[in-house]
């Protein structure tokens, strides 16, 4: 069992970013707008978050920093596609185009500089247990978050007021504003949700995964996550088991290499996106589960006849 | 308001591209088309750094100007030929997968001169260039057999193209020469960058009982690993040692400047010529950074095989070298070391197809 410990952190530590990142995402489709931003955000979050981490030699600052930094450019696409009412894919294309190069350019003075690092949260007693106690009671506290938030986010949803609302916006906005609720509002909010969450994920990107700034270095993770909350059906608890497929293929891909099968490595770099797809497709075959969870209004702008 | 707007941005575009031309008219162009970023804290930026290099110490009758993030394969050649079109008269297009676009807008151009890193096909107006990578993994090789515990070493690698090949050897080659029995396990990421994989590959091979990483990808990433876990590793292509303090025991180092200026130069006095240069140590095309976090006879012996191979470039190679199988690979110079499609024997990897 103590050969499992090291393959099992890492597991964990590789899946939380997309776990976060796919998370704020899902509020957002939720909602019924479909930000394809995340990877922008993502970026502009890793850099505001190495940036003030490292001015100021305070981690913690840093990760306010990024989910400041992820809110920004989610405010930017919420007054487009909600405030001007544009085209929702196209805006968050240029989102992402827009965030990684601006986040290259806020991050030029950090690039080769080292991050303060992230000191790892140990819960006194119980990390002492053995094999559980350090996977689960040793970890640095932005993992803590992502998974308090995980079930903050499923008890939202499905067991409060504001989560109906939220889904009623984004099922069938007409009928939500019928009945009163503000649907541009509602949605600014989960727009924001989405990009303090993404830029949460880009933090943990730059200050505790691979403490760096170096442009591009989210490397396609944001996508990973906007095709995570699809194939979870925008359900929570499916999130967490596809991100956790992902993170733990990606592992061991590398890990058999190292051992040396003899599988091409092309194929077995190939093997997490194959595994997550086919896992959450099978999963989610029931298609009146599908036809309940997938927001009915995904992706289409309203305007509120005034 | 938004026309005479749009009309007044117009018109300083145009005093300014005109300014711009003005003062580049009597200047020689040279131009640099980049994989990555120009900061990319790895690959690119040491290309960029040389480009610098040119720029302090010819200013005053070259203008220098690059362009970045260039995906390699077929985009690459719309980027080139625009420079070509744009006035340069000297372009380094400094990535392996620039080499057949460069060779096509050349034949468009044949009075602009054009430089392509790590490519093997040149014309009249086509040099290739590229450093003896290879010599600097030989130390580390035997740096790390000096070094590990467990007589294991990670390497994790990008792609599988004769260059990366060629270092997996060389390393292999060095860690022999010190422990014939020493072992390597190869991780491939089918990626030159990406932080957060280059460290997962790491991670799994301490997982699995390497105790020194070595790596032919661009970020700190794994050097992070290895100083997180008590461990040591090679910077890649710049002295990493800010990233990992008590990890990083050498790094190779790329240094591409003096080389630019010379070819610079050689186009301003009319001498340039097609050629296939293939720098080292010697012409310090390459360089070692300070031997660190090692016992002192380590260090003395890194030392001793850099002055060697500084005096010898083929060093390396001077014994009999076998192929995995055991069969003999013969005699080896520059033609079998670009085109090396096998792992020298050792080395328990399939290898990549």
């Amino acid at each position: 069992m103590e050969g499992l410990e090291g393959p099992l952190l890492t597991i964990i530590t590789a899946s939380t970013p997309l776990l976060l990142a796919a998370l704020g995402e899902l509020v957002t489709e939720r909602s019924g707008v479909l930000n394809l931003g995340v990877e922008g955000m993502m970026a502009v979050g890793a850099v505001c978050g190495f940036a003030a981490a490292n001015l100021t030699g305070m981690p913690m600052l840093g990760v306010l920093a990024a989910i400041l930094g992820g809110m920004v450019i989610a405010f930017l696409f919420g007054l487009l596609t909600l405030g001007l009412v544009t085209n929702q894919v196209a805006s968050g294309l240029a989102l992402t185009l827009f965030g990684l190069g601006l986040s290259a350019l806020i991050g030029d003075a950090f690039v080769g500089v080292p991050g303060p690092g992230m000191p790892k949260l140990y819960i006194p007693g119980l990390s002492d247990i053995p094999l559980v106690g350090r996977i689960f009671f040793a970890q640095d506290f932005m993992t803590y978050l992502a998974w308090a938030l995980v079930i903050a986010v499923w008890y939202f949803i499905f067991r409060t007021r504001g989560g109906l609302v939220l889904r009623a916006v984004g099922d069938n906005h007409v009928s939500a504003h019928a009945l009163g609720y503000k649907v541009i509002r509602v949605r600014f909010l989960a727009v924001l949700f989405g990009g303090a969450c993404a830029g949460l994920a880009g933090g943990y990107l730059s200050l505790v995964y691979t403490p760096q700034w170096t442009p591009n270095m989210t490397a396609g993770r944001g996508w990973i996550a906007l095709a995570l909350v699809v194939f979870a059906a925008w359900l929570p608890g499916r999130l967490v088991v596809g991100a956790l497929l992902f993170g733990a293929v990606s592992y061991l891909a590398l890990y058999l290499q190292g051992i040396g099968v003899g599988i091409p490595s092309q194929f077995l770099s190939m093997l997490p996106y194959l595994t997550t797809i086919v896992v959450l497709v099978v999963i989610s075959r029931n298609r009146t589960l599908l036809r309940i969870n997938t927001p009915a209004c995904l992706g289409q702008s309203f305007v509120p006849d005034r | 308001m938004k026309k005479l707007l749009a009309a007044a941005a117009g018109a300083a575009l145009m005093v300014a591209a005109a300014a711009g031309s003005a003062s580049a008219a009597d200047k020689l162009k040279a131009c640099w088309v980049y994989v990555g970023p120009h900061n990319d804290g790895g690959y690119s930026e040491g290309h960029d750094k040389g480009r610098q290099l040119v720029d302090k110490e010819l200013g005053d009758k070259v203008e220098t100007s690059y362009v970045e993030s260039v995906p390699e394969g077929p985009d690459a050649e719309r980027v080139i030929e625009r420079l070509a079109r744009s006035g340069c008269k000297i372009i380094f297009t400094t990535s392996f997968g620039f080499m057949d676009q460069t060779i096509k807008v050349a034949a468009k151009y044949p009075d602009v001169k054009f430089e392509h890193a790590t490519g093997f096909k040149t014309a009249d107006n086509v040099t290739t260039y590229n450093a003896r990578f290879y010599q600097g993994r030989y130390i580390i090789g035997q740096i790390a057999a000096k070094m590990s515990k467990t007589g294991t070493a990670g390497y994790i690698v990008s792609v599988p193209i004769p260059e990366v090949i060629m270092g997996i050897n060389t390393f292999m080659l060095g860690a022999q020469s010190i422990n014939p029995d020493f072992k390597v396990k190869i991780v491939w990421v089918n990626s030159w960058f990406d932080p957060g994989k280059e460290g997962d590959a790491a991670k799994a091979l301490f997982d699995q009982g390497a105790d020194i990483i070595v790596q032919h990808t661009d970020s700190p990433a794994p050097l992070q690993i290895a100083e997180e876990r008590g461990l040591h590793g090679f910077g890649q292509a710049h002295d990493m040692s800010s990233f990992a303090p008590k990890a990083q025991l050498t790094a190779i180092e790329d240094n591409w400047g003096p080389y630019y200026v010379e070819r610079v130069k050689a186009v301003l006095d009319g001498t340039w010529k097609s050629q296939q240069s293939w720098e080292g140590l010697k012409e310090k095309m390459l360089i070692m950074a300070p031997y660190l976090n090692m016992p002192d006879d380590v260090a003395a012996m890194a030392k001793d095989t850099e002055a060697k191979i500084t005096a010898d470039p083929l060093l390396p190679f001077r014994g009999k070298v076998l192929k995995q199988d055991g069969s003999d690979a013969g005699p080896i110079d520059d033609g079998v070391l670009l085109g090396m499609n096998w792992y020298v024997k050792g080395i328990d990897d399939k290898f990549p197809q």
